[in-house]
């Protein structure tokens, strides 16, 4: 096969490349990539602290689910903490008041975030571009005012505390064996990130993202396809977010806050826009520093991901992904 | 009725907030197609640097409200220099990143050399006391505010519409190739545009700093409440920015005295005005439709 997906080199939108990259690459290769994640995924609670690695499993859904957008839909959510943070919230209340087992919980708080995606990505897709950056994070802003005065639901500031960790009553009060009991969770919500992007309904997506004054003239309804688009991505967002919650047993306005969505957008961008797993990557890369940061005492973690995220839209846009794949797709070109 | 008179007034008070910041955003996106999501940042720069002028050097507030926009706004062409001028031909949302990253960082210096709580900075002497309109007492120093936000807008009005250098900023706003090709050098007024912008947004923050507390995070909450103000009018029409910011004010200070059975109304009106705007004319209320991208 030769690259027939490849997209032009064009400057005013997010480079493609990560993905269409391991798309063409040999089989074995990305045999040996899914092999080498697994791995990995595996290993992790052995090689860091087992809550740094359950967090980081969340992250890498909310990355995944952000990507969806941002290079799959060329849409920018600068909002996605609403459906985290309402999926953490809802996750913590059912576990919390009906005792269900957790991933029952999780799921029921990744639908709420999924049915408040509809609302506001209805509204959102009226807007491209920057635009829809700034809607998005205008109506999480708008979640977040709900839920810090709905003090009788959510506990405004205290946050929520004491989220069970049930599970037919297997004990899962070591992080270590959470971590294992969530692997199964968010190597599906991978997959079906992955699935969504290699359908045809992922491909129209691409088609919207490249052109959509094309789509459009062909017949396709953008705006419904942009909107499916972001209730799946609440959706796997709410994911992340439902598991955050559990994960710490504890669920703070933090949960929901602007900051959260701009460092779901950079580890995207660290990762690499439009390449899936870079978030994984990404995730990995800023949930591990600040740990590191806050375990040596630093108090000024902003500071340190704000830095990271000039220097990568300065310098490194394309992400760690994005940029090996560029690599290895040079080497692979010049071998022919 | 004087109830009523009270509200109006004190909306348009935190209006004229909103309405500095929107025409610094909508003068700096109309010029660079930027969305400065460090706008917040520069106006709690704008009143950290008036309470440290203040405190640590003695300077009194009628300098600072001169010394803070302009330095901020050197601080800003400096940035437009470095940074910003790199990322201006791609996409916007790089600049929406960098700018964000920004005030990550700037937050996070002023939080580590001040702390976080906030510090009082006393309304200047002779501002102090209230003026008497006939229906109730306004605080001197908010009707200063407000006739001071008023006269700036027209200042800037009167500069864009009837001055020749308004006339360049204007025209490559709206038509950057055509100006270039009559021979007008467009790129030497974009810095000099993002310096004024910024320094709008530290001069907003210079006049809030006797009104509101002064800290490190003043800017963060309210520069998302005045992106959905830009969104609402227009971010395109400077205009429509300044309107939507009275307004925005206007309608939290009625919904905060009507409806204070809902406390959370006065907080989320403005993103229930902006949906609104966006189901019925989603280009803003005095927006122009945007180029099919």
């Amino acid at each position: 096969m030769t690259s027939t997906v490849e997209t032009p080199a064009d400057a005013s939108r997010p480079a493609p490349s990560g993905l269409v990259a391991v798309a063409h690459a040999p089989g074995w290769v990305r045999y040996a990539l899914l092999a080498v994640g697994l791995v990995v995924a595996a290993w992790l609670p052995n090689g860091l602290y087992p809550a740094v690695a359950v967090d980081i499993l969340c992250w890498a859904l909310f990355a995944v689910a952000v990507d969806l957008l941002l290079g799959f839909t060329g849409l920018m959510s600068f909002g996605h903490a609403a459906f985290w943070g309402t999926s953490a919230y809802v996750t913590g209340l059912v576990a919390i008041h009906a005792g269900l087992p957790f991933p029952l919980a999780v799921l029921a708080g990744a639908l709420a975030a999924a049915v408040l995606a509809v609302p506001i990505g209805y509204l959102a897709v009226k807007r491209t571009g920057i635009y829809f950056a700034m809607v998005t994070l205008a109506f999480a802003q708008m979640v977040y005012y709900v839920a810090n005065e709905w003090r009788s639901v959510t506990q405004g500031e205290n946050g929520l505390q004491g989220v069970p960790r049930e599970l037919f009553g297997v004990d899962l009060t070591d992080d270590y064996y959470f971590y294992y009991a969530i692997l199964p969770i968010v190597l599906l919500g991978l997959a079906a990130a992955w699935r969504i992007v290699h359908s045809p309904f992922g491909r129209v997506l691409v088609g919207i993202r490249d052109n959509p004054a094309r789509a459009r003239a062909l017949g396709y309804p953008v705006h419904r396809y942009k909107l499916t688009a972001f209730v799946l991505s609440g959706f796997i967002a709410g994911l992340g977010g439902g598991l955050f919650a559990v994960g710490h047993r504890f669920v703070s306005l933090d949960v929901l806050h602007w900051t959260t969505s701009g460092k779901a957008v950079i580890v995207v961008v660290l990762g690499g826009i439009g390449t899936l797993w870079g978030g994984v990557l990404g995730a990995g890369i800023v949930v591990r520093l600040e740990d590191w940061l806050s375990f040596s005492g630093f108090e000024a973690i902003g500071l340190v991901t704000g830095g990271i995220f000039v220097l990568v839209v300065v310098l490194f846009r394309r992400g760690v992904w994005g940029s090996a794949a560029a690599l290895a797709h040079r080497l692979a070109a010049r071998r022919r | 009725m004087s109830g009523f008179a009270q509200n109006t007034f004190n909306g348009l008070v935190s209006g004229a907030f909103y309405a500095l910041l929107a025409l610094g955003l909508a003068v700096i996106f109309g010029m660079l197609r930027v969305v400065n999501f460090a706008h917040g940042a520069f106006y709690m720069l704008g009143a950290f640097g008036a309470y440290v002028l203040l405190t640590e050097a003695g300077v009194p507030f009628w300098a600072a409200l001169l010394i803070m926009p302009v330095g901020l706004g050197l601080l800003g062409m400096a940035l437009e220099r470095a940074v910003i001028h790199r990322l201006t031909r791609l996409d916007p949302l790089y600049n929406f990143l960098l700018t964000f990253g920004l005030t990550l960082i700037l937050q996070d210096l002023v939080k580590l050399r001040y702390g976080v709580q906030s510090s009082p900075y006393a309304t200047p002497s002779l501002l102090s006391g209230s003026v008497n309109f006939g229906l109730f007492d306004f605080p001197t120093y908010r009707v200063f505010i407000l006739g001071f936000a008023v006269l700036l807008c027209v200042a800037v009005w009167w500069v864009l519409t009837r001055t020749r250098i308004g006339m360049v900023v204007r025209a490559s706003t709206e038509r950057p190739d055509l100006t270039r090709a009559f021979g007008i050098d467009v790129g030497r007024w974009v810095t000099p545009v993002f310096g004024f912008g910024i320094g709008l947004a530290g001069l907003a923050g210079v006049l809030a700093a006797p009104m509101r507390a002064v800290n490190p995070l003043m800017g963060a909450d309210l520069i998302i409440v005045v992106f959905a103000v830009v969104v609402i009018g227009g971010l395109g029409s400077i205009f429509g920015s300044v309107a939507a910011g009275f307004g925005i004010g206007l309608v939290q200070a009625w919904g905060e005295a009507y409806l204070s059975h809902f406390p959370i109304v006065s907080q989320t009106i403005v993103f229930v005005v902006m949906a609104g705007v966006l189901l019925w004319r989603p280009a803003g209320l005095f927006g122009r439709e945007e180029a099919p991208a």
